[in-house]
Protein backbone atom coordinates (compact mmCIF):
# COMPACT_ATOMS: atom_id res chain seq x y z
CA UNK A 1 0.00 0.00 0.00
CA UNK A 2 2.71 2.42 1.07
CA UNK A 3 6.41 1.38 -0.55
CA UNK A 4 9.31 4.17 0.52
CA UNK A 5 12.32 3.25 -1.48
CA UNK A 6 15.72 4.88 -0.69
CA UNK A 7 14.50 8.02 0.91
CA UNK A 8 16.74 10.55 1.74
CA UNK A 9 15.72 14.22 3.56
CA UNK A 10 17.65 17.06 4.53
CA UNK A 11 17.14 19.85 6.86
CA UNK A 12 19.80 22.35 5.26
CA UNK A 13 23.08 20.97 6.28
CA UNK A 14 21.35 18.24 9.19
CA UNK A 15 21.06 14.53 6.76
CA UNK A 16 17.72 13.88 8.57
CA UNK A 17 16.89 10.74 6.61
CA UNK A 18 19.83 8.65 5.21
CA UNK A 19 18.20 6.40 2.04
CA UNK A 20 15.74 4.47 4.40
CA UNK A 21 13.80 1.53 2.44
CA UNK A 22 9.70 0.13 3.67
CA UNK A 23 7.08 -0.85 3.02
CA UNK A 24 3.65 -0.95 5.13
CA UNK A 25 0.89 -3.45 3.43
CA UNK A 26 -3.37 -3.25 3.30
CA UNK A 27 -4.57 -4.21 6.25
CA UNK A 28 -1.12 -4.37 8.63
CA UNK A 29 -0.11 -1.99 11.60
CA UNK A 30 3.53 -1.72 11.13
CA UNK A 31 6.05 0.38 13.41
CA UNK A 32 8.56 2.09 13.13
CA UNK A 33 10.54 2.48 16.29
CA UNK A 34 13.84 4.24 17.42
CA UNK A 35 15.21 6.90 19.43
CA UNK A 36 14.76 10.51 19.83
CA UNK A 37 16.45 12.42 17.23
CA UNK A 38 16.63 9.28 14.53
CA UNK A 39 14.19 10.75 11.79
CA UNK A 40 11.34 8.84 12.66
CA UNK A 41 9.06 11.87 12.55
CA UNK A 42 10.74 13.36 9.72
CA UNK A 43 9.62 10.25 7.50
CA UNK A 44 6.16 10.94 8.27
CA UNK A 45 5.95 14.35 7.47
CA UNK A 46 7.79 13.64 4.69
CA UNK A 47 5.23 11.15 3.58
CA UNK A 48 2.75 13.32 4.22
CA UNK A 49 3.70 16.41 1.96
CA UNK A 50 5.08 18.80 4.79
CA UNK A 51 8.93 18.01 4.10
CA UNK A 52 10.30 17.78 0.82
CA UNK A 53 12.59 14.46 -0.46
CA UNK A 54 16.33 14.97 -1.50
CA UNK A 55 16.19 11.70 -2.69
CA UNK A 56 14.16 8.11 -3.24
CA UNK A 57 10.65 7.61 -3.93
CA UNK A 58 7.54 7.52 -2.02
CA UNK A 59 4.21 5.02 -3.54
CA UNK A 60 1.01 5.42 -2.18
CA UNK A 61 -1.59 2.83 -3.67
CA UNK A 62 0.79 2.63 -6.94
CA UNK A 63 1.42 6.32 -7.16
CA UNK A 64 4.52 8.23 -6.88
CA UNK A 65 3.43 10.96 -3.73
CA UNK A 66 6.95 12.84 -3.77
CA UNK A 67 6.27 16.44 -3.14
CA UNK A 68 2.58 16.47 -3.68
CA UNK A 69 1.35 19.51 -1.89
CA UNK A 70 -0.19 17.99 2.00
CA UNK A 71 -3.73 18.61 0.66
CA UNK A 72 -3.86 16.33 -1.52
CA UNK A 73 -1.99 13.64 -0.05
CA UNK A 74 -4.66 13.51 2.35
CA UNK A 75 -7.47 13.12 -0.34
CA UNK A 76 -6.00 10.33 -1.69
CA UNK A 77 -5.97 9.04 1.35
CA UNK A 78 -3.70 9.30 3.73
CA UNK A 79 -4.23 10.69 7.64
CA UNK A 80 -2.02 11.62 9.82
CA UNK A 81 -1.84 12.71 13.94
CA UNK A 82 1.17 14.45 13.91
CA UNK A 83 3.31 14.69 17.13
CA UNK A 84 2.64 16.39 20.04
CA UNK A 85 -1.25 16.14 18.74
CA UNK A 86 -1.73 20.04 17.33
CA UNK A 87 -4.95 19.67 18.02
CA UNK A 88 -6.68 23.82 17.21
CA UNK A 89 -7.23 24.74 20.52
CA UNK A 90 -8.60 27.96 19.26
CA UNK A 91 -11.49 25.78 18.23
CA UNK A 92 -14.45 23.66 19.77
CA UNK A 93 -14.02 20.00 20.05
CA UNK A 94 -16.85 19.58 17.49
CA UNK A 95 -15.06 22.46 15.04
CA UNK A 96 -11.86 20.85 15.07
CA UNK A 97 -13.63 17.46 13.98
CA UNK A 98 -15.75 19.01 11.57
CA UNK A 99 -12.29 20.15 9.83
CA UNK A 100 -10.85 16.36 9.87
CA UNK A 101 -14.02 15.89 7.27
CA UNK A 102 -14.01 19.11 5.32
CA UNK A 103 -13.09 17.27 1.94
CA UNK A 104 -15.72 14.97 2.19
CA UNK A 105 -19.03 15.70 0.80
CA UNK A 106 -21.02 12.65 2.03
CA UNK A 107 -22.55 14.43 5.09
CA UNK A 108 -24.54 11.56 6.19
CA UNK A 109 -21.00 9.72 5.90
CA UNK A 110 -19.72 12.39 7.82
CA UNK A 111 -22.23 12.14 10.20
CA UNK A 112 -21.99 8.16 11.01
CA UNK A 113 -18.20 8.89 11.21
CA UNK A 114 -18.69 11.33 13.82
CA UNK A 115 -21.37 9.30 15.98
CA UNK A 116 -17.88 5.89 15.40
CA UNK A 117 -15.76 9.27 16.79
CA UNK A 118 -17.98 9.63 19.83
CA UNK A 119 -18.22 5.90 20.60
CA UNK A 120 -14.41 5.37 20.74
CA UNK A 121 -14.01 8.25 22.94
CA UNK A 122 -17.00 9.32 24.78
CA UNK A 123 -15.68 12.03 26.42
CA UNK A 124 -15.10 14.11 23.16
CA UNK A 125 -18.99 13.60 22.87
CA UNK A 126 -19.66 15.48 26.32
CA UNK A 127 -16.85 18.25 25.54
CA UNK A 128 -17.98 18.52 22.00
CA UNK A 129 -18.38 22.32 22.46
CA UNK A 130 -15.66 23.19 24.53
CA UNK A 131 -12.70 24.77 23.19
CA UNK A 132 -10.13 21.87 22.28
CA UNK A 133 -7.42 24.05 24.28
CA UNK A 134 -9.20 23.26 27.43
CA UNK A 135 -8.96 19.36 27.28
CA UNK A 136 -6.57 17.48 28.99
CA UNK A 137 -3.50 15.86 27.17
CA UNK A 138 -5.23 12.75 27.06
CA UNK A 139 -8.39 13.90 25.54
CA UNK A 140 -6.27 16.19 22.84
CA UNK A 141 -4.69 13.35 21.83
CA UNK A 142 -8.22 11.42 21.45
CA UNK A 143 -9.27 14.53 19.81
CA UNK A 144 -6.07 14.30 17.31
CA UNK A 145 -7.25 10.55 16.64
CA UNK A 146 -10.57 11.12 16.26
CA UNK A 147 -9.71 14.31 13.90
CA UNK A 148 -7.75 12.31 11.85
CA UNK A 149 -10.50 9.59 11.61
CA UNK A 150 -12.67 12.09 10.34
CA UNK A 151 -10.47 12.49 7.16
CA UNK A 152 -10.97 8.99 5.98
CA UNK A 153 -7.78 7.81 5.13
CA UNK A 154 -7.00 4.43 4.17
CA UNK A 155 -3.31 4.58 5.74
CA UNK A 156 -3.27 6.17 9.60
CA UNK A 157 0.63 7.84 10.41
CA UNK A 158 0.57 8.22 14.40
CA UNK A 159 3.47 10.29 15.57
CA UNK A 160 3.99 9.32 19.48
CA UNK A 161 0.38 8.52 20.15
CA UNK A 162 1.55 7.23 23.97
CA UNK A 163 3.82 10.77 24.33
CA UNK A 164 3.69 12.75 27.91
CA UNK A 165 0.13 10.68 28.49
CA UNK A 166 -0.23 8.52 31.66
CA UNK A 167 0.54 4.50 31.70
CA UNK A 168 -3.90 3.66 31.55
CA UNK A 169 -4.24 6.32 29.10
CA UNK A 170 -1.90 5.16 26.81
CA UNK A 171 -3.12 1.71 26.90
CA UNK A 172 -6.44 2.81 26.09
CA UNK A 173 -5.27 4.97 23.20
CA UNK A 174 -3.31 1.64 21.77
CA UNK A 175 -6.69 -0.99 22.28
CA UNK A 176 -8.21 1.73 20.03
CA UNK A 177 -5.63 2.23 17.54
CA UNK A 178 -6.00 -2.02 17.41
CA UNK A 179 -9.88 -1.39 16.81
CA UNK A 180 -9.16 1.31 14.20
CA UNK A 181 -6.72 -1.30 12.12
CA UNK A 182 -9.37 -4.08 12.99
CA UNK A 183 -12.13 -1.32 11.12
CA UNK A 184 -10.09 -1.72 8.19
CA UNK A 185 -7.30 1.31 8.05
CA UNK A 186 -3.80 0.23 7.57
CA UNK A 187 -1.40 1.55 10.24
CA UNK A 188 2.24 2.94 10.36
CA UNK A 189 2.88 3.74 13.82
CA UNK A 190 6.16 5.42 15.32
CA UNK A 191 7.03 4.77 18.82
CA UNK A 192 9.71 5.36 21.20
CA UNK A 193 7.67 2.98 23.24
CA UNK A 194 8.57 0.21 22.14
CA UNK A 195 7.18 -2.34 24.25
CA UNK A 196 3.63 -1.20 23.20
CA UNK A 197 4.19 -0.28 19.93
CA UNK A 198 5.72 -3.76 19.27
CA UNK A 199 2.74 -5.53 21.09
CA UNK A 200 0.36 -4.59 18.95
CA UNK A 201 2.24 -3.81 15.04
CA UNK A 202 2.31 -6.95 12.77
CA UNK A 203 5.86 -5.88 11.18
CA UNK A 204 7.99 -3.55 12.82
CA UNK A 205 11.43 -1.61 11.56
CA UNK A 206 14.17 -0.13 13.56
CA UNK A 207 15.38 3.29 13.03
CA UNK A 208 18.96 4.91 13.94
CA UNK A 209 20.50 8.36 12.88
CA UNK A 210 18.35 8.01 9.50
CA UNK A 211 18.85 4.46 8.86
CA UNK A 212 16.91 1.60 9.22
CA UNK A 213 19.31 -1.13 11.18
CA UNK A 214 16.88 -4.03 11.44
CA UNK A 215 13.40 -4.81 10.58
CA UNK A 216 10.85 -8.43 10.85
CA UNK A 217 8.36 -9.52 12.74
CA UNK A 218 7.04 -7.55 15.95
CA UNK A 219 6.89 -10.78 17.77
CA UNK A 220 10.63 -11.39 16.06
CA UNK A 221 12.09 -8.03 17.50
CA UNK A 222 10.47 -8.12 20.77
CA UNK A 223 12.57 -11.34 21.72
CA UNK A 224 15.64 -9.57 19.92
CA UNK A 225 18.36 -9.18 22.59
CA UNK A 226 19.42 -5.50 21.12
CA UNK A 227 15.99 -4.75 20.74
CA UNK A 228 15.74 -5.85 24.69
CA UNK A 229 18.34 -3.64 25.39
CA UNK A 230 18.16 -0.68 23.83
CA UNK A 231 14.73 -0.09 23.67
CA UNK A 232 12.96 -2.31 25.97
CA UNK A 233 15.07 -1.33 29.06
CA UNK A 234 16.07 -5.31 29.78
CA UNK B 1 -25.19 67.06 25.04
CA UNK B 2 -26.08 67.60 21.46
CA UNK B 3 -22.45 68.62 20.51
CA UNK B 4 -21.41 65.66 22.69
CA UNK B 5 -23.91 63.41 20.75
CA UNK B 6 -22.72 65.07 17.55
CA UNK B 7 -19.48 64.50 17.80
CA UNK B 8 -20.01 60.73 18.47
CA UNK B 9 -21.77 59.91 15.34
CA UNK B 10 -18.99 61.84 13.41
CA UNK B 11 -16.94 59.37 15.37
CA UNK B 12 -18.18 56.37 14.60
CA UNK B 13 -18.42 57.25 10.86
CA UNK B 14 -15.04 57.66 11.21
CA UNK B 15 -13.98 55.11 13.76
CA UNK B 16 -16.52 52.54 10.96
CA UNK B 17 -14.03 53.54 8.58
CA UNK B 18 -10.98 52.76 10.49
CA UNK B 19 -12.80 49.57 11.40
CA UNK B 20 -13.07 47.89 8.08
CA UNK B 21 -9.37 48.75 7.27
CA UNK B 22 -8.26 47.42 10.24
CA UNK B 23 -9.87 44.36 9.63
CA UNK B 24 -7.44 43.92 6.99
CA UNK B 25 -4.31 43.84 8.97
CA UNK B 26 -5.26 42.03 11.98
CA UNK B 27 -6.62 39.25 9.74
CA UNK B 28 -3.60 39.20 7.40
CA UNK B 29 -1.53 39.44 10.19
CA UNK B 30 -3.06 37.05 12.36
CA UNK B 31 -3.24 34.41 9.24
CA UNK B 32 0.86 34.61 7.88
CA UNK B 33 2.48 37.25 10.51
CA UNK B 34 2.84 39.45 8.14
CA UNK B 35 1.90 43.62 9.01
CA UNK B 36 0.99 44.40 5.21
CA UNK B 37 2.13 47.89 4.91
CA UNK B 38 0.84 47.62 1.93
CA UNK B 39 -2.67 47.34 3.35
CA UNK B 40 -3.49 51.27 3.42
CA UNK B 41 -3.31 51.38 -0.31
CA UNK B 42 -5.85 49.23 -0.86
CA UNK B 43 -8.09 51.80 0.51
CA UNK B 44 -6.70 54.10 -2.66
CA UNK B 45 -6.90 51.37 -5.59
CA UNK B 46 -10.79 50.81 -3.65
CA UNK B 47 -11.57 54.56 -4.14
CA UNK B 48 -10.43 54.94 -7.97
CA UNK B 49 -12.04 51.95 -8.71
CA UNK B 50 -14.94 53.18 -7.77
CA UNK B 51 -14.48 56.81 -9.17
CA UNK B 52 -13.59 54.87 -12.82
CA UNK B 53 -16.91 52.89 -12.28
CA UNK B 54 -18.85 55.75 -11.86
CA UNK B 55 -17.48 58.47 -13.91
CA UNK B 56 -16.69 56.09 -16.93
CA UNK B 57 -19.23 53.57 -16.89
CA UNK B 58 -22.12 55.19 -15.24
CA UNK B 59 -22.73 52.53 -12.29
CA UNK B 60 -24.65 53.68 -8.96
CA UNK B 61 -23.32 52.95 -5.46
CA UNK B 62 -24.04 49.36 -5.28
CA UNK B 63 -22.57 48.36 -7.91
CA UNK B 64 -19.77 50.45 -7.97
CA UNK B 65 -18.44 49.64 -4.30
CA UNK B 66 -19.11 45.83 -5.26
CA UNK B 67 -17.32 46.06 -8.58
CA UNK B 68 -14.41 47.89 -6.35
CA UNK B 69 -14.53 45.55 -3.85
CA UNK B 70 -13.89 42.52 -6.40
CA UNK B 71 -11.05 44.25 -8.03
CA UNK B 72 -9.35 45.70 -5.26
CA UNK B 73 -9.52 42.02 -3.45
CA UNK B 74 -8.07 40.51 -6.34
CA UNK B 75 -5.20 42.55 -6.70
CA UNK B 76 -4.91 41.65 -2.84
CA UNK B 77 -4.81 37.92 -3.85
CA UNK B 78 -2.11 38.43 -6.52
CA UNK B 79 -0.17 40.92 -4.27
CA UNK B 80 0.13 37.96 -1.83
CA UNK B 81 1.03 35.22 -4.51
CA UNK B 82 3.57 37.53 -6.56
CA UNK B 83 5.45 39.03 -3.95
CA UNK B 84 4.78 37.36 -0.57
CA UNK B 85 4.18 34.09 -1.09
CA UNK B 86 7.87 33.14 -2.25
CA UNK B 87 9.02 35.00 1.23
CA UNK B 88 7.01 32.57 3.77
CA UNK B 89 9.47 30.28 5.02
CA UNK B 90 12.03 33.05 5.00
CA UNK B 91 12.73 35.25 7.49
CA UNK B 92 9.70 37.72 8.63
CA UNK B 93 11.76 40.91 7.87
CA UNK B 94 11.97 39.76 4.24
CA UNK B 95 8.02 40.15 3.84
CA UNK B 96 8.19 43.02 5.42
CA UNK B 97 10.64 44.99 3.43
CA UNK B 98 8.85 43.56 0.68
CA UNK B 99 5.68 45.18 2.05
CA UNK B 100 7.19 48.55 2.09
CA UNK B 101 8.22 47.79 -1.05
CA UNK B 102 5.04 46.96 -2.92
CA UNK B 103 3.38 49.72 -0.94
CA UNK B 104 5.44 52.19 -2.89
CA UNK B 105 4.74 50.83 -6.46
CA UNK B 106 0.80 50.50 -5.82
CA UNK B 107 0.85 54.36 -4.75
CA UNK B 108 3.27 55.35 -7.78
CA UNK B 109 2.14 53.23 -10.17
CA UNK B 110 -1.49 55.20 -10.79
CA UNK B 111 0.56 58.35 -10.46
CA UNK B 112 3.15 57.72 -13.25
CA UNK B 113 -0.54 57.19 -14.91
CA UNK B 114 -1.71 60.14 -17.32
CA UNK B 115 -5.65 59.44 -16.08
CA UNK B 116 -4.52 59.08 -12.52
CA UNK B 117 -1.48 60.85 -11.93
CA UNK B 118 -0.78 62.68 -8.52
CA UNK B 119 -3.19 65.47 -8.38
CA UNK B 120 -6.26 64.89 -5.81
CA UNK B 121 -9.63 64.43 -7.90
CA UNK B 122 -13.20 65.16 -6.47
CA UNK B 123 -14.78 62.12 -5.80
CA UNK B 124 -18.46 62.01 -6.94
CA UNK B 125 -21.66 62.39 -4.68
CA UNK B 126 -22.80 58.69 -5.09
CA UNK B 127 -25.93 58.60 -2.46
CA UNK B 128 -28.69 61.82 -2.41
CA UNK B 129 -27.33 63.86 0.76
CA UNK B 130 -30.51 64.55 2.87
CA UNK B 131 -30.24 66.26 5.67
CA UNK B 132 -32.32 65.67 9.01
CA UNK B 133 -32.20 66.65 12.79
CA UNK B 134 -32.41 63.99 15.39
CA UNK B 135 -33.18 65.74 18.88
CA UNK B 136 -30.69 68.46 17.83
CA UNK B 137 -28.31 66.57 16.17
CA UNK B 138 -27.80 66.53 12.34
CA UNK B 139 -27.27 64.17 10.24
CA UNK B 140 -27.40 63.14 6.80
CA UNK B 141 -27.99 59.76 4.94
CA UNK B 142 -24.67 59.29 3.56
CA UNK B 143 -23.69 59.19 7.24
CA UNK B 144 -26.09 56.49 8.24
CA UNK B 145 -25.95 54.56 5.28
CA UNK B 146 -22.19 54.47 5.53
CA UNK B 147 -22.78 53.39 9.40
CA UNK B 148 -24.63 51.09 8.76
CA UNK B 149 -23.05 49.36 5.54
CA UNK B 150 -19.95 49.62 7.39
CA UNK B 151 -21.66 47.37 10.47
CA UNK B 152 -23.54 45.11 8.02
CA UNK B 153 -20.13 44.39 6.23
CA UNK B 154 -18.32 43.69 10.22
CA UNK B 155 -21.95 41.65 11.29
CA UNK B 156 -20.84 39.51 7.81
CA UNK B 157 -17.26 39.44 8.33
CA UNK B 158 -18.16 37.96 11.73
CA UNK B 159 -20.62 35.21 11.30
CA UNK B 160 -17.92 34.03 8.53
CA UNK B 161 -15.43 33.43 10.42
CA UNK B 162 -16.83 32.10 13.82
CA UNK B 163 -19.96 30.14 11.80
CA UNK B 164 -18.86 28.69 8.43
CA UNK B 165 -16.69 26.00 7.43
CA UNK B 166 -14.01 29.04 5.68
CA UNK B 167 -14.21 30.44 8.81
CA UNK B 168 -13.37 27.83 11.15
CA UNK B 169 -10.63 26.85 8.02
CA UNK B 170 -9.30 30.37 8.37
CA UNK B 171 -8.72 30.21 12.06
CA UNK B 172 -6.99 26.48 11.54
CA UNK B 173 -4.85 27.63 9.01
CA UNK B 174 -3.59 30.72 10.96
CA UNK B 175 -2.99 28.54 14.06
CA UNK B 176 -1.03 25.66 12.65
CA UNK B 177 -0.81 25.80 9.21
CA UNK B 178 0.78 22.04 9.25
CA UNK B 179 -2.09 20.95 11.32
CA UNK B 180 -4.97 22.05 8.96
CA UNK B 181 -3.00 20.46 6.07
CA UNK B 182 -3.25 16.93 7.26
CA UNK B 183 -6.69 17.82 7.29
CA UNK B 184 -6.44 18.36 3.84
CA UNK B 185 -6.86 21.91 4.14
CA UNK B 186 -5.40 23.74 1.09
CA UNK B 187 -3.51 26.25 3.01
CA UNK B 188 -2.51 28.77 0.19
CA UNK B 189 -6.42 28.89 -1.04
CA UNK B 190 -7.41 30.10 2.37
CA UNK B 191 -4.66 32.49 2.76
CA UNK B 192 -5.69 34.05 -0.43
CA UNK B 193 -9.40 34.13 0.64
CA UNK B 194 -8.15 35.83 3.81
CA UNK B 195 -6.51 38.61 1.53
CA UNK B 196 -9.11 38.84 -0.98
CA UNK B 197 -11.76 39.76 2.30
CA UNK B 198 -8.99 42.30 3.37
CA UNK B 199 -8.35 43.91 0.69
CA UNK B 200 -12.36 44.18 -0.05
CA UNK B 201 -13.18 45.65 3.28
CA UNK B 202 -10.24 47.88 2.65
CA UNK B 203 -11.64 48.57 -0.48
CA UNK B 204 -15.22 49.48 1.08
CA UNK B 205 -13.82 51.63 4.23
CA UNK B 206 -11.83 53.72 0.95
CA UNK B 207 -14.60 54.59 -0.90
CA UNK B 208 -16.74 55.18 2.46
CA UNK B 209 -13.94 57.38 3.39
CA UNK B 210 -14.18 59.19 0.31
CA UNK B 211 -18.03 59.93 0.17
CA UNK B 212 -17.51 61.70 3.12
CA UNK B 213 -14.29 63.66 2.44
CA UNK B 214 -14.83 64.00 -1.26
CA UNK B 215 -11.42 64.12 -2.30
CA UNK B 216 -8.96 61.22 -3.30
CA UNK B 217 -4.96 60.92 -4.80
CA UNK B 218 -2.73 58.20 -4.75
CA UNK B 219 -1.12 59.12 -0.84
CA UNK B 220 -4.42 58.82 0.23
CA UNK B 221 -3.62 55.32 2.05
CA UNK B 222 -0.50 56.64 3.41
CA UNK B 223 -1.84 58.37 6.66
CA UNK B 224 -5.72 56.42 6.66
CA UNK B 225 -3.73 52.90 6.84
CA UNK B 226 -1.62 54.25 9.18
CA UNK B 227 -4.40 54.93 11.60
CA UNK B 228 -6.15 51.87 11.12
CA UNK B 229 -3.00 50.04 11.71
CA UNK B 230 -2.86 51.51 14.71
CA UNK B 231 -6.41 50.71 15.50
CA UNK B 232 -6.11 47.06 15.03
CA UNK B 233 -2.56 47.36 17.23
CA UNK B 234 -4.97 48.60 20.00
CA UNK B 235 -7.37 45.85 19.48
CA UNK B 236 -4.76 43.19 20.16
CA UNK B 237 -3.60 42.65 16.12
CA UNK B 238 -5.00 39.11 14.95
CA UNK B 239 -7.81 39.70 16.66
CA UNK B 240 -11.02 40.67 14.73
CA UNK B 241 -13.67 42.23 17.03
CA UNK B 242 -10.47 43.82 18.46
CA UNK B 243 -10.14 45.36 14.70
CA UNK B 244 -13.77 46.66 15.02
CA UNK B 245 -13.47 47.97 18.39
CA UNK B 246 -10.00 49.85 18.20
CA UNK B 247 -11.13 51.25 14.86
CA UNK B 248 -14.44 52.64 16.89
CA UNK B 249 -12.08 53.91 19.93
CA UNK B 250 -9.91 55.85 17.49
CA UNK B 251 -12.64 57.32 15.30
CA UNK B 252 -14.02 58.40 18.52
CA UNK B 253 -10.92 59.26 19.78
CA UNK B 254 -9.62 61.33 16.59
CA UNK B 255 -12.89 63.45 16.22
CA UNK B 256 -13.35 64.65 19.78
CA UNK B 257 -9.73 65.61 19.84
CA UNK B 258 -10.20 67.53 16.80
CA UNK B 259 -13.17 69.61 18.11
CA UNK B 260 -10.62 70.32 21.08
CA UNK B 261 -7.62 71.20 18.33
CA UNK B 262 -6.97 69.68 15.01
CA UNK B 263 -3.04 69.55 15.43
CA UNK B 264 -4.36 67.17 18.54
CA UNK B 265 -6.99 65.80 16.15
CA UNK B 266 -4.22 64.78 13.96
CA UNK B 267 -1.53 63.22 16.58
CA UNK B 268 -4.31 61.84 18.98
CA UNK B 269 -3.80 58.46 17.46
CA UNK B 270 0.38 58.02 17.81
CA UNK B 271 -0.62 59.52 21.54
CA UNK B 272 -3.35 56.02 21.84
CA UNK B 273 -0.26 53.93 20.26
CA UNK B 274 2.57 54.66 22.47
CA UNK B 275 -0.28 54.78 25.59
CA UNK B 276 -1.06 51.13 24.39
CA UNK B 277 2.34 49.77 23.72
CA UNK B 278 3.09 50.77 27.18
CA UNK B 279 0.47 49.83 29.14
CA UNK B 280 -1.14 46.88 27.61
CA UNK B 281 1.19 46.36 24.46
CA UNK B 282 -1.11 42.61 23.04
CA UNK B 283 -3.86 45.20 22.58
CA UNK B 284 -7.77 45.69 23.95
CA UNK B 285 -8.52 42.31 23.03
CA UNK B 286 -5.10 40.26 22.61
CA UNK B 287 -3.30 38.01 24.39
CA UNK B 288 0.12 38.53 24.72
CA UNK B 289 2.46 36.43 22.93
CA UNK B 290 6.10 36.92 22.04
CA UNK B 291 6.25 37.87 18.61
CA UNK B 292 8.97 38.32 16.45
CA UNK B 293 8.16 41.23 13.45
N1 LIG C 1 12.73 21.54 11.51
C1 LIG C 1 13.96 21.02 11.68
N2 LIG C 1 15.05 21.74 11.37
C2 LIG C 1 16.29 21.23 11.52
N3 LIG C 1 16.53 19.99 11.97
C3 LIG C 1 15.50 19.22 12.29
C4 LIG C 1 14.16 19.69 12.17
N4 LIG C 1 13.32 18.71 12.57
C5 LIG C 1 14.11 17.68 12.93
N5 LIG C 1 15.42 17.98 12.77
C6 LIG C 1 16.57 17.08 13.03
O1 LIG C 1 16.39 15.93 12.24
C7 LIG C 1 16.73 14.77 12.99
C8 LIG C 1 15.55 13.83 13.05
O2 LIG C 1 14.50 14.42 13.79
P1 LIG C 1 13.09 13.75 13.95
O3 LIG C 1 12.64 13.24 12.65
O4 LIG C 1 12.22 14.71 14.65
O5 LIG C 1 13.43 12.53 14.91
P2 LIG C 1 12.46 11.62 15.80
O6 LIG C 1 11.06 11.88 15.42
O7 LIG C 1 12.91 10.24 15.50
O8 LIG C 1 12.73 11.97 17.22
C9 LIG C 1 17.21 15.26 14.36
O9 LIG C 1 18.61 15.34 14.33
C10 LIG C 1 16.58 16.62 14.47
O10 LIG C 1 17.39 17.45 15.26
MG1 LIG D 1 9.59 12.62 16.58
Amino acid sequence: MLEIKDLHVSYGAIKAVKGISFEVREGEIVTLIGANGAGKSTTLRTISGLEATAGGTITFMGQNINNMPPHKIVELGISHVPEGRRVFTNLSVIDNLKLGANLRKDKEAVKKDMKKVFELFPILEKRQNQLAGTLSGGEQQMLAVGRALMTKGKLMLLDEPSMGLAPMIVENIFEIIKEINNEGTTILLIEQNAYMALSIADRAYVLETGNIVLEGSASDLAENDEIKKAYLGA
Amino acid sequence: METFLQLLIYGLQLGSIYALIALGYTMVYGIIGLINFAHGDFLMVGAFVALFAVTLFGLGFVPALLISMIITGLLGVSIERIAYKPLRKRPRLSALITAIGVSIVLENFPRALPFIGPAPRPFPQMIPMVKFNVLGVSTNSVQLIMIALSVLLMVMLQIIVTKTQIGRKMRAVSLDKDAASLMGINVNSVISVTFFIGASLAAAGGIFYASTYPMIDVYMGIVLGLKAFIAAVLGGIGNIPGAMVGGIIMGIAEIFATSINSDLGYGIGFVILIFILLVRPAGIMGKFTIEKV
